[in-house]
Formats: structure tokens, sequence, C-alpha cells
């Protein structure tokens, strides 16, 4: 008799076939117990938030309006939270109207909008390599195939970008969407600079291109620097993503895409499907906070709390870590990228980091193509410093040992272990 | 009779999340045959709690360490609770994949042939030097595997020496100490063994690839039949290797035997799982499935086993 453990199997659509249970995200539920220090989740410290600010907005919003907060409303989402958020984009430098935006349920769901709207079964999406695992997997959700464009300390290379676009076009294909997060990259750490950013835009005007500019970490740099944004250089040629999750609060669950009116269309179609609206409740309270509460005091108050916290993890890091490992030091953001030497996987590895308790993200999880077994992700911005102290101290102690094992177990065929490797597979080391 | 039952699972294991899966299964089943169930997760708290519950039995759908090595089953005899599964030494034996091999050995059955190495004997012995030594006497292709463990965590195949140490040091993110084993080409069959009865063979057949994480925990990933396709007698030599391994170890109440038939019919066994997992897609369900025992039942059976009724 065959026994079937999935009697739907022969239904599914084909985009649901692939989607597999996964050891990485199996080892993630022992992530959250309160013995590990977990640098995993990139979770916004949502404790400094002013929380007797955010109970007077939320009591506001149900005492003057209630019964429109509780109704449905429209698929583009509301235009007084439009309007505050083309305020905050402002505050960036990145020029829009408030009829070029559609709210969405974070930036995730503008995401999942913009690959539905763009991406046919096949469809090729250049990305930065490592990229944000969950644009990889609204890609993959479409069935895109997406190809990495690698990074250096000043964010994606763009002669390798051109060199991607070429062997797409030798292929008689074309490039459907470049995914880009300019700012403060997740997961590593890096800006695009600012010559790169005016060259991305030529090559957008010259080969016809659609960038995808996804854009949470712009407001926290550590210098309150900002940057051109792709939207200000070439806006027919950007599709802009933004989020509250990094400004306000990631449980607000509200994003945006800035697109050209055209692309704004359809997206507003595609998400009547999906959902009808954004919920009138979260932007209501999201509007109010932004036009009543200071809110770029309160962007100082979480820019503080992870510049501490970056420092924090940057100084224990050249404390801790054996020679050999090396990582990138983020000028803003919440993360730092790990390069640790060959001859083991950061995937195997972090079954040991849990027995160590301490938590990370796989390099992998941030490729589409199975790269990154030689690299893993840091989040600092949730633990308080004596928390990452101790988190990379047992890292740090973790790493060493790990090496005297790789060494001890290749014997005289030991890889490279104590060079220090730049460039290669990721990008240019900055500590270490 | 209803009792009340504490179903353990959870803790700090690599396999967490599987042992949640069959945690909330069983207690499920147990709810619906009337049974009073208190869900445990195990942290610092657990034996405190355990100590002042007032439970008749402990149901155990724990994985990985602490819950198959002996730990838990140890405090479980200091609490007199009466437990599922096998008693301490049983479990400690089984845990030990290349102790339990020698006792399987011993007991007459094929198990291929295997060398283990701990970290130490690479760190204070400079056992690399070796490794292709060991390669050529147990002939490739090769699996590494960490000598404890379960759900293929840290497992891999090597088709060349070259590629050893690579597998090593994956291995050892998982225990101690690896196993590099001659690779058996056949068929994967599991063979339950319930009260010291096998239960029909489960056949395993992952539709891509190895019988992985992936193919082990994704509904339809893996085809299975039960019983397995295979002759009388190799069907008879299955349930007969298993419910030896399980006498081997001295085992109790339930295991799962993880073999590979070859093609002349012989069953290697690879290892015995004392504290199998539960979940939707594994593989004792789909024994009793075939067996004519529905879930329920079984984890009621395992309970009245527990009890000694």
């Amino acid at each position: 008799m065959r026994l079937d453990t999935d009697p739907y199997l022969e239904r599914y659509a084909s985009r649901v076939r692939g989607m597999r249970a996964s050891e990485i995200r199996a080892l993630f539920s022992v992530v959250s117990r309160p013995e590990v220090v977990s640098f995993a989740g990139g979770m916004p410290y949502t404790e400094a938030l002013d929380f007797s600010a955010v109970e007077d907005v939320v009591a506001r919003v149900i005492r003057d309006s209630g019964p429109v907060a509780f109704q449905y409303g429209g698929g583009q989402g509301r235009a007084e939270l439009r309007e505050q958020l083309v305020e905050v984009m402002r505050h960036e430098g990145v020029p829009a109207h408030a009829d070029d935006l559609v709210v969405t349920v974070g930036g995730q769901q503008a995401l999942e909008l913009i690959a539905k709207c763009f991406i046919d079964a096949g469809d090729v999406v250049l990305a930065e390599g490592p990229t944000y695992v969950g644009a990889l997997g609204a890609f993959a959700s479409h069935q895109a195939d997406v190809r990495h464009v690698a990074m250096d300390a000043d964010g994606m290379r763009i002669d390798l970008l051109e060199d991607a676009i070429a062997a797409v076009r030798a292929e008689g294909r074309r490039v459907e969407l470049v995914y880009t997060i300019p700012n403060h990259q997740n997961p590593a750490g890096v800006s695009l600079s600012v010559e790169r950013r005016h060259r991305l835009a030529e090559l957008a005007e010259e080969h016809d291109l659609l960038i995808l500019e996804d854009n949470p970490y712009g407001l926290l740099d550590f210098e309150g620097r900002t940057y051109p944004s792709i939207r200000s250089l070439v806006p027919e040629r950007v599709i802009y993503v933004g989020t509250v999750s990094k400004t306000f609060a990631p449980g607000a669950r509200t994003g945006w895409v800035a697109a050209p009116r055209a692309v704004r269309d359809k997206l507003v179609l595609l998400r009547e499907a999906a959902d009808l609206c954004p919920p009138n409740l979260t932007q209501m309270i999201v509007e109010t906070w932004f036009a009543t509460q200071p809110w770029q005091d309160q962007v100082k108050r979480f820019v503080e709390v992870y510049r501490e916290r970056a420092e924090t993890m940057l100084g224990a890091l050249d404390e801790e870590m054996p020679p050999g490992v090396s990582w990138t030091v983020p000028s803003g953001g919440f993360y730092v990228w790990m390069t640790v030497p060959r001859g083991f996987d950061t995937s195997d590895l972090l079954a040991k980091a849990i027995n160590a308790r301490v938590a990370y993200v796989p390099g992998r999880g941030f490729y589409g193509d199975g790269a990154g077994g030689e690299q893993l992700r840091l989040c600092y911005s949730f633990p308080p410093p004596d928390r990452i102290r101790e988190g990379v101290a047992r890292l740090g102690e973790l790493l060493t040992r790990e090496l005297e094992l790789v060494r001890a177990v290749y014997g005289d065929d030991a890889p490279e272990a104590t060079s220090q490797r730049r460039g290669g597979s990721g990008i240019a080391s900055q500590g270490g | 009779m209803p009792s009340s039952v504490a179903v353990l699972s959870g803790g700090i294991s690599f396999e967490r999340e599987v042992s949640l899966r069959s945690g909330s299964r069983v207690a499920d089943a147990l709810g619906d045959r009337g049974h009073q169930v208190t869900r445990l997760d195990v942290d610092a708290q657990l034996v405190k709690t355990l100590a002042a519950g007032g439970f008749d039995v402990a149901f155990l759908a724990l994985h990985g360490s602490a819950g198959e090595d002996g730990t838990i089953q140890s405090i479980l005899e200091v609490l007199e609770i009466p437990y599922t599964g096998p008693d301490v030494l049983a479990s400690s034996l089984a845990w030990n994949k290349p102790i339990a091999q020698g006792l399987y050995r011993r007991a007459g059955l094929a198990v291929p042939p295997a060398v283990t190495l701990s970290q130490q004997a690479f760190r204070e012995m400079g056992a690399a030097a070796a490794v292709t030594r060991i390669a050529d006497e147990l002939g490739t292709p090769l699996v590494v595997k960490p000598a404890a463990g379960g759900s293929s965590l840290g497992l891999s195949f090597v088709d060349d020496a070259s590629s050893l140490p690579q597998a090593i040091v994956g291995a050892f993110s998982y225990a101690d100490a690896v196993l590099i084993e001659r690779f058996v080409a056949g068929t994967e069959v599991a063979v339950t063994v319930l009260d010291g009865e096998a239960l029909p063979a489960v056949e395993i057949h992952p539709k891509e690839g190895a019988y992985d994480f992936a193919a082990r925990y994704t509904a339809g990933a893996t085809e299975f039949h039960a019983p397995a396709r295979l002759d009388d007698d190799v069907l008879a030599a299955c349930a007969d290797a298993a419910t030896t391994a399980f006498e081997a170890i001295g085992s109790r109440h339930i295991s799962r035997a993880d073999l590979i038939v070859d093609r002349d019919g012989t069953p290697w066994v690879l290892e015995l799982d004392t504290c199998p997992g539960l979940t939707e897609t594994s593989l004792v369900p789909l024994a009793a499935q075939a067996g004519g025992i529905p879930f329920e039942d079984l984890c009621d059976r395992l309970v009245g086993l527990a009890l000694g009724s």
C-alpha cells in the first residue's frame, strides 16, 4: 500500500511544489529560548519607543475616529497617511507625491506585489549577493531566476552588474528587475557609494532597466547622513519601497511603494485581489504618529541605541575573533556580515553555536544559488550591550575551537585557514 | 483508564521543532482518548514541575540529546514517574551509535563496516593522517554522520577521500565523534518494533535526492510503501533484524530500526531510534497505520505499556 503524507500534492500550483522544510528554520525554534544570545532575527528594539505617546495616539484614533478606523478603506491606502509618508521620504531627500504611493502591509507585501506584477516563471532578477531573505522568498514564490551581483565595501559592484546584464542579453533574455538595498544593506551592512548610484542610474537608462529600490534603513545612519536615492536620479525607472518598521514599529505592518503611475495602478489592482485594503486602524495610528509626534526625535533615539550596540559589537569582535575571520563595519542599520576561513560551513556550525548559546543567520539564506557557506549575518539591534559582549565572546570561542578542529581534521591539506581573504565570494573585509 | 499524562517535548536540542510537532500530535491524540494531558517543555523548571504535577505517566516525545540519551529517563526514575520508551541503559546504548552497532554485530546482524573518530583523535593524535587509509579500507562511497543524534542532521555522502575532511567537520557540529561508514546501496526500510513485535516495514523513496531533513519533514516529498515491496522472506528477515536489534540493546515499548536491504535481500542495520518521531510525516505512525493501528490507539497503547497495564 502506498502511503501519502500529503494527499493534496498533485493539486498544488507549480510554484508551491518546490517549497520544502528546512533544517535551518527548524534550528531557529531553539534560538528564541532565553538562554541563547540571538544575533539572528533583524528585530528593531521596540522597547525604545515612547509608549505613553503611542498610547495617546492609539486612544486618540479610537476616540476621534473609531467608526472609520474599524471600517474598510481604499486599495491605495489613506491619503492622510500617504501625505505623511511623503514627508518622511522628503526628509531623506526622496522626491514623491502622495498620489505616487500605495500603502502596503509592511515592505514585505510591497515586494510580493511587485514580484507578482512583473515576474513570470523563469524571469531574471538581478540582486545583490548576499541579499534580503524576504525578497528572495517573494521572488521565489513567483519562480524568478535570481542571479547575484557581488558587493564590496561600496555596495553592489556596478562593473559586475554590467557583466551580468550582458550575460542575460547573450542568452537572448531580458533583465526583469534589478533589486537593490542601497542603504545599510541587509545583510551586508554596507551602502552603495554615491558614484555608483549615478552609474546605476546611467545603466538603467542605457539598458532600459527597471530598478527595485528597497530602503528600510536609510534613516538609520549613525551620523545622520543621507545619500541620493536611485528614485531621485531616474524616477521613471525606479519602484521604491519604504517601511515604517524601523522608524516607528514593525508591529504596525505599514510599508509603501512609490511607483510610476501606470505601475501604481496595477499594484492597487493586485493588492485589492490580495487583501482589499490596508487596515484603516494601523494606517490611522501611523499617520497620527507621524503627524502629531516628534517622530524624528524617536528615530534619533533608535539610532543612538543601534549605534551604541554596533560599537559594542565591533569592539567585542576586535577582541574576541580569531585571525582569519573578517567582517564589515556598518555605518548604520542593523547588520554585520562576517566571513569565516575556509574549511567549514556556517550552516553546519549553527548547531554548535546553539550549543554554545549564541545564534546567527548562516550566509546561505541570503543567496538564491547555494553560495554563502563561508558567511554569516550578525544583527546587533535587539540584544542589550552586555548580552552582545557575552554573545560575541561565545562566538569567538566557538570559532577559535572550530578553526583548531579544521586544521586538525584537514591535517596537511588544511585550507588557507589563517590568511585573511578579501573580496572573493563576498564583501571586502574591513575588520578582523 | 484515563490517566494524567505529561507529554514532554521541545527542549534545546537541534530537533526541538520536530519534537514540538510530535508532542502536539501526541497530546491531541491522548486528549481524544480521554486522558488528562499536560504539555511540558524541557526547561530549568522541568524537574520541579514534574515532581509537583501528580502525573501518572510521562510520554516522551523528545528527540536529540537529553531526551534520548538516558538523561530524562534517569530523572523520571528518580521521580518514580513511569515513562514511555526504553529505560536509561537501553536509551544510552542506542544513542551511542558506535556502541549500538557493536551490539548489533555481536547479535549476528549485518552492520556496515565503520570507523568512529572523536574530535580528540584529530586534535591530540593527528588522526588526519589516517583519513585516506580509512577511505581505502572501507571503500567508497561513504556515509559520514555524527556518532549520536537523528533526523539526518550533519549527515553527508562522500564519493572520494578528498571530500572526507569537509564532511567530518560538518558532522562534528552535531556530536563529539563521527562515524565513517561504508555506504550500502539498496532499498531504505524502517521497521517499527512495538512491544517486541515488528509492525509492517515501511519502504522509503525520496522523490529527489537523499532522505534528508527536507525529505523527512516536507509532506509529500517522500513516497512510502507499507508493507515494503519486498519478497516475503526478505520482509521476514527485516522484521527479524529489527526485533533482534531491539533486544540487543534491551529496548522496550517502542523503537524504530532503520535498515537498508541490499540487492541480495540482506537487511543491514543502520541504527535504532528509541524515541522515534511521531509527526504527520514520521515513519512510526505510517507503520502503525499500515498495521491497522490508528495513531490515537498507538499513543494510548504506549501509555498503557508505561503503566504496566
